[in-house]
């Protein structure tokens, strides 16, 4: 009860359990054009950061794609490939994309509906639609940070950024990780 | 978490009005060509009122460029204004004119504000102001910045109404009391 400044409690109740860090990320391939699938294995030996959302030309995820196609050169500094998630269909991601100009894949997880978004904890059963929810994952496909946020607030950008620089190069010569990258 | 606080704290670096020393400073992150900054702007400056010396209001610049193909450019202007002590006029100018952002049209507003023309026209096609604007993103992003205009009141991010003037007031001033 510590966090009295929650201003959406209601939907904070309603709220998923998303995957936490340290699991491995469920793989999935779901299509990102009328005629092209992509395959999250396929990124292994990059991070990846996977943003659920619940859908195109919301007013609030207007915002958040904006920025994230903004932020877009900042990711890529760190080798990370950004990928767009909502039950969406790959017309309407298509019109969106267009619309908003935008330069990473949006990915729709349409058929079996929310089916990747409910593996990762991150699907609103009483909606039918993902949360606004985000993992960082390293170049082994596992999740390493993860956050919820409340369904009608743009999360920004700077915990993935944080998330990043935690795995990028100059900061894991302490790391324990015991893969080894060929 | 900390994660919706400013990383760069208002330094000399800034452009503010008002004292460096105010009990309250309101830093915007903000988008010439974005139109609820355009309506964030008169609240701003109604809040300036209200407040008067007890408010320093800072402007850092967050472009957001894939949306708004002039924001930046614009954003660069007010820099070059800034290089000739006019930023505050420009940056009046540009949201009193959003809807006329190319580049003769910044020119134009140099002219009217009296700027050296030639100096302003010549900073701008070099992109002299490139970096500092970049840098303002960049600190913003990782402050939390999720959108403009953004807002933070003496370093936290506000994520309340701003578009009520009364009740945007009645924040700073409740954060005037707290001090």
């Amino acid at each position: 009860m510590a966090n009295r400044q929650a201003n959406t409690n209601k939907s904070n109740g309603n709220q998923s359990k998303i995957l936490s860090a340290g699991t491995p990320a469920p793989d999935f391939e779901l299509r990102s054009t009328p005629d092209k699938t992509l395959k999250l294995s396929d990124l292994r030996g990059h991070p990846v950061i996977l943003a659920f959302y619940p859908a195109d030309f919301s007013p609030v995820c207007g915002d958040q794609t904006a920025l994230y196609n903004e932020i877009l050169p900042e990711f890529r500094e760190y080798g990370a490939e950004l990928l767009g998630i909502s039950v969406d269909g790959v017309w309407c991601h298509a019109a969106f994309a267009r619309d908003s100009n935008l330069h990473y894949p949006l990915l729709s997880d349409f058929e079996p509906k929310g089916a990747v978004s409910r593996a990762y904890g991150a699907y609103r059963e009483q909606d039918g639609f993902s949360e606004r929810a985000l993992f960082v994952l390293d170049g082994d496909g596992v999740i390493r940070w993860s956050f919820l946020s409340p369904v009608d607030v743009n999360p920004g950008a700077a915990g993935i950024l944080q998330a990043l620089e935690s795995l990028s190069p100059r900061s894991a010569g302490a790391s324990t990780s015991a893969q080894v990258h060929v | 978490m900390t994660l919706n606080e400013l990383v760069n704290p208002v330094s000399e670096r800034d452009h503010i009005t008002g004292s460096l020393d105010a009990p309250v400073i309101l830093v915007e992150y903000g988008d010439f060509e974005c139109p609820h900054c355009g309506r964030a702007y008169p609240i701003v400056k109604a809040a300036q009122r209200a407040l008067g010396d007890e408010l320093a209001v800072v402007y850092r610049h967050f472009p957001l460029a894939e949306a708004h193909p002039h924001a930046t450019l614009a954003a660069e202007a007010a820099e070059a204004a800034g290089g000739q002590r006019k930023f505050w006029p420009m940056h009046d100018m540009l949201f009193e004119h959003q809807d006329a952002l190319e580049e003769e049209d910044l020119v134009a507003y140099a002219d009217a504000l009296g700027l050296d023309r030639v100096r302003f026209a010549r900073e701008l096609a070099s992109g002299m102001y490139a970096q500092r604007v970049r840098d303002d993103f960049r600190g913003g992003v990782r402050s939390g910045v999720n959108g403009t205009p953004t807002f933070f009141i003496n370093g936290a991010r506000f994520d309340g109404n701003w578009g009520a003037p009364d009740e945007f007031i009645a924040v700073l001033a409740q954060a005037l009391a707290s001090r």
